[in-house]
């Protein structure tokens, strides 16, 4: 069936008939720009005397939380900072076997253990790699940890891991138990989604100052902070899991006579395992992502060490450290994947016996690491990779900057000034002086066109937070900043996504570059941005691009490769050319979830520009990370909530165009 | 196979399923039998309508029906997987829709067994694993409840497999591990729900050969579910048949297939051979038996070659040995060739 014949199909809306709309709007705000000066004021600039302060009173609260908050026998910050010291108490005690070691007694007489030696842990997760995955994954395990070792990153890379051990268990455990609640019970659910929502798209930075208020700045803040971060996505894959299990084992499980708690632990929960192995991989991965921004609350280790590099413009050292990062974390993600799509046992496989003896792997592990300690006392080597044998690449890199920018500095700077002066500047100019109640009418009008009233209120009420906070310039900023990011890679990611898609090798190519790229710690993006282009608008939306990327490629293959199969060959039955059906086939079925992809983009793109506000951008980033240098609650709180207003917006009005769009064609 | 005439074990009276908004409403607005009008008018389905059964000991209840008759609904009723809208159902002879969720755990621990279409066994348990579970959640000890599983693992026919994990399996095994694990507790009724749907024709009639062997052995209160009308002539000692969430005709295979209540079962029954369902005591006439006697529940089929090789008339004698009649040889080929029996 072609494109044509489908219009056939379909009862009398056809699908030219947003256009009109969509002309209409761009006029609207063309005009409403070019007269603006004709325009009463107030629509211009939403005025200074309507605001409504909310943000000192969010930092009152807060202050009243610290200062008076009790819960009787105890205050509120006595009870958070306990938690504090109990999360302390482990973290420690994982340094200590990771990174640090232990000393018992002071002075000329203490006895110090050494930590876990360095071999020894290679060889465990080595074995660990090769018993879930196959031999390349061990030979990749080996290289990561080997390179963590000869390029002496070893020490910084135990810190970071030893604060994952801690807190991706307790991620895991929180975001399980939450999804069970949810799954369970529909008003829990009805709760917890739109709070996960706001997690999911409040920067990080928005929270960092109250964590830091309850908790102290230290590892532990940083901690509880990554786990904020990392455990929504355990919650919603939980939640997704228990459904996904099929009805009849639900059934089997009450006709067997399961209690509630039977039902759950012993058949839901194992018949959803490898769901719940996606959610344990996602917080470890997101674990990973917040490292550098954890250690601007007090996180050591490889996080620490390119934020400090960072600082100093230092870019070998901070370029290794990130290596070091991305290695650690795209070693994490394929193990944890390995385990994950481990296909259950086989008969055989689990040997019988008793409890020593099934997991005499584990303990075999076990004792290699705990020798390794005792070992290490005698022979150094054991503990530490010497360190007269490490290799940096650091003054390479620094040589390589150098020689770009004394090489390339005319080029790149021809380039950047001609983007910014035709097509960032005037865009940003139009996006400040579009009047707000023109913008709000036309998001409202969408919302309703797509969703009724009540998407048609929800740009609205989001929007008027955002106006009478004050925060309407700087969002405008932060819409152009973004807009035009995901426009660039929707330009490159598209065709990029319709070349891979064509052929299984490229695909597979490409796949595994963006699953790769999307590993990667969003700090580590800035990295060879600054490097090239400094700071300044232009670097953060090419760090933006490089980072949103990914899923605007992914969903590009994903949705040309759900096309029904029966449909390309009608279309080449009929004597389609190639052009034919890729115009007219593939990507109208395509583009309901491409616009998914582009949607992912945006909530990308968002996500990074509040880390980009470190090179100097102006919108509402810029006010997210001032807000944390200057402690400042309420500012942070605010603005933050801002960017996730933004997000959740963009992110319903496209989800009800993707689900309309794909009624219509009859492929939801 | 007759029907056996037992205790009734399992019987429902007047239960209604109906799904939508206004469910119970609408039942009570329409006096507690809504008509199709009543319930199209309302936007509620009737996926269950005024469904009344009663299942004897050791019988094999049959409930056929196409898609969506509701067959699959009823059964989760009687077995309350899904609550009825109204009506009651009677387990040994106290109604089940009563029992509070502690009371409900038990029967299901001790009484009932479900075998289930797609077999749902737990993929993270062995065979073994698997069978031991439903005595695992009475909190039996390891010991006793595997020796117990192998037990049943033998019993179907798997011995030998049960450190294998269900995908190792084919359809055909792991729904013999199915069976024996809604065996393991020795439950007084067993459900089967469209147990053999999923198999290959082949591995389909092996299965409900094997059937047909452990009842006799176990002699349970069967609720067997099927779409299959040949799978219900061929295991039934009696058979409900559904349409539309009603059950339209209750009766042994012979009663349905030569008295069809609605041209609906008539449609149904056209193709069945009348000589595998009819049996000898029905064609009986009034004469004088020659050497050769049959029993009264054989089937048409199974005595024709008797009857056309005999010189002189095959009598009819019925279960005590009393002769009730002889058969003509032009009854029986009435049957064979599928006319309609004189009477």
């Amino acid at each position: 069936m072609t494109a044509a014949s489908l219009e056939v199909a379909r009862p009398r809306r056809r699908p030219l008939g947003a256009a009109p709309y969509w002309l209409g709007a761009a006029i609207l705000a063309a005009l409403s720009v070019s007269f603006s000066d004709r325009l009463p004021e107030w629509m211009v600039e939403y005025p200074r005397a309507w605001r409504i302060p909310i943000e000192p009173s969010i930092s009152a609260a807060m202050k009243w939380l610290i200062n008076d908050a009790t819960f009787g026998l105890f205050t509120f910050q006595q009870f958070t900072r306990s938690i504090a010291w109990c999360f302390n108490w482990l973290l420690e005690a994982a340094y200590g076997v990771l990174a640090e070691g232990f000393t018992f007694g002071k002075g000329e007489d203490a006895l110090h253990i050494p930590h876990v030696s360095w071999i020894a842990l290679i060889i465990v997760l080595v074995m660990f790699a090769r018993r879930v995955g196959d031999r390349g994954l061990m030979l990749f395990v080996g290289f990561c940890f080997a390179y963590l070792a000869v390029f002496g990153q070893w020490a910084s890379a135990m810190v970071t891991l030893a604060s994952i051990v801690i807190s991706v268990p307790f991620g895991v455990a929180a975001g399980l138990l939450v999804g069970i609640a949810a799954y369970r019970k529909p008003w829990v659910e009805r709760a917890v989604t739109p709070v996960l929502d706001l997690m999911q798209t409040v920067p990080v930075f928005a929270y960092l100052v109250p964590i830091l208020f309850l908790f102290g700045f230290g590892p532990v803040a940083a901690m509880i902070a990554t786990m904020i971060y990392a455990a929504p996505p355990m919650v919603r894959l939980t939640v997704l899991a228990l459904r996904g299990v099929p009805e009849e084992i639900k059934e089997y499980g009450r006709m067997a006579g399961c209690s509630q708690r039977q039902h759950m632990w012993k058949v839901m929960v194992p018949a959803a395992k490898s769901g719940l192995l996606v959610g344990l991989n996602q917080v470890v991965m997101l674990s990973l992502n917040m490292v550098i921004i954890a250690s601007m609350i007090g996180a050591g280790g490889l996080g620490f060490d390119v934020l400090h590099a960072l600082r100093r413009l230092a870019i070998g050292e901070g370029l290794e450290a990130g290596i070091a990062i991305t290695l650690l974390a795209i070693a994490l993600d394929r193990l944890s994947q390995a385990a994950a799509n481990r296909p259950p046992p086989a008969h055989g496989s689990v040997r019988a016996g008793s409890w020593f003896v099934r997991n005499r792997l584990a303990l075999a592990a076990l004792a290699l690491m705990v020798f390794s300690m005792a070992a290490g006392t005698v022979v150094p080597v054991i503990t530490d990779y010497p360190a007269s044998m490490t290799v940096t690449t650091g003054k390479f890199w620094d040589h390589v900057v150098q020689w770009l920018n004394i090489n390339l500095y005319d080029t790149i700077t021809i380039v950047k000034t001609w983007l910014l002066v035709n097509i960032m500047l005037p865009v940003k100019g139009f996006m400040v002086a579009l009047p707000w109640p023109v913008l709000l009418g036309i998001l409202a009008f969408a919302g309703w066109r797509l969703g009724g009233w009540r998407l048609a209120l929800l740009p609205l009420a989001l929007g008027a937070f955002i106006l009478v906070t004050g925060n309407w310039e700087k969002a405008m900023i932060t819409i152009y900043l973004c807009g035009l990011s995901v426009v660039i890679a929707a330009l490159i990611g598209i065709p990029l996504g319709i070349w891979a898609a064509v052929e299984p090798r490229r695909r597979r190519a490409t796949l595994a570059v963006i699953d790769t790229l999307q590993t990667l710690p969003s700090f580590v993006y800035l990295i060879p941005v600054i490097m090239l282009f400094g700071v300044g608008d232009f670097s953060a939306m090419i760090a933006v691009v490089a980072y949103a990327l990914a899923p605007a490629v992914r969903y590009s293959i994903h949705g040309l490769r759900q096309v029904p199969e029966h449909l390309v060959e009608a279309g080449r039955a009929q004597g389609c050319s190639r052009g034919q059906m890729l115009w007219k086939v593939r990507l109208p079925l395509a583009l309901p979830e491409i616009m998914l992809g582009i949607n992912q983009t945006i909530m990308m793109a968002l996500s990074m520009l509040v880390i980009t506000a470190l090179v100097g951008t102006r919108d509402l980033g810029q006010e997210v990370f001032t807000a944390l240098a200057k402690a400042d609650t309420g500012k942070g709180i605010v603005a933050g909530l801002c960017v996730a207003f933004i997000a959740i917006t963009a992110d319903r009005l496209i989800q009800a165009w993707s689900r309309r769009r794909k009624a219509q064609l009859g492929i939801a | 196979m007759t029907a056996s005439t037992g205790t009734i074990k399992l019987a429902c009276k007047g239960v209604w399923k109906l799904f939508g908004d206004h469910a119970e409403r609408v039942l009570a607005e329409t006096g507690g039998a809504p008509d199709d009008d009543a319930l199209r008018a309302s936007g509620v389905i009737g996926a269950v309508r005024d469904a009344d059964l009663e299942v004897h000991e050791g019988e094999i209840f049959i409930i056929m029906g196409l898609s969506g008759s509701g067959k699959s609904t009823l059964v989760r009723c009687l077995s309350r997987l899904i609550e009825p809208t109204a009506g009651e159902v009677l387990f040994e002879g106290r109604d089940l829709l009563k029992a509070n969720e502690r009371e409900l755990m038990d029967i299901r621990r001790h009484k009932m067994g479900m075998v289930f279409q797609h077999f749902a066994l737990l993929p993270h348990l062995s065979v073994l694993g698997n069978v031991a579970f439903p005595l695992e959640i009475q909190g039996v000890d390891r010991a006793t409840r595997e020796a117990r599983a192998a037990e049943m693992i033998e019993l179907v026919g798997l011995k030998g497999r049960e450190d294998y994990y269900p995908r190792e399996l084919s359809g055909g095994q792991q729904q013999r591990v199915g069976i024996a694990r809604s065996l393991a507790v020795g439950p007084d009724i067993w459900f089967l729900d469209e147990p053999f749907s999923a198999l290959d024709p082949l591995i389909r009639r092996e299965m409900q050969d094997e059937f047909l062997r452990l009842q006799s052995v176990l002699k349970k209160t069967i609720v067997f579910i099927t779409h299959d009308f040949d799978e219900a002539i061929r295991l039934a000692d009696r058979i409900a048949i559904m349409q539309d969430g009603a059950i339209i005709q209750t009766g042994t295979p012979e009663e349905v297939v030569t008295r069809p209540a609605t041209s609906y079962v008539a449609e149904f029954t056209r193709d069945v051979p009348r000589a595998k369902v009819v049996s000898a005591g029905v064609l009986a006439r009034p004469g004088t038996p020659g050497p050769v006697v049959v029993p009264a529940a054989a089937r048409i089929g199974e005595v024709a070659a008797q009857v056309f090789d005999q010189e002189q008339p095959v009598g009819v004698a019925d279960a005590d040995g009393t002769p009730i009649g002889v058969l003509h040889r032009q009854d029986v080929l009435d049957i064979l060739l599928g006319r309609e029996p004189r009477r």
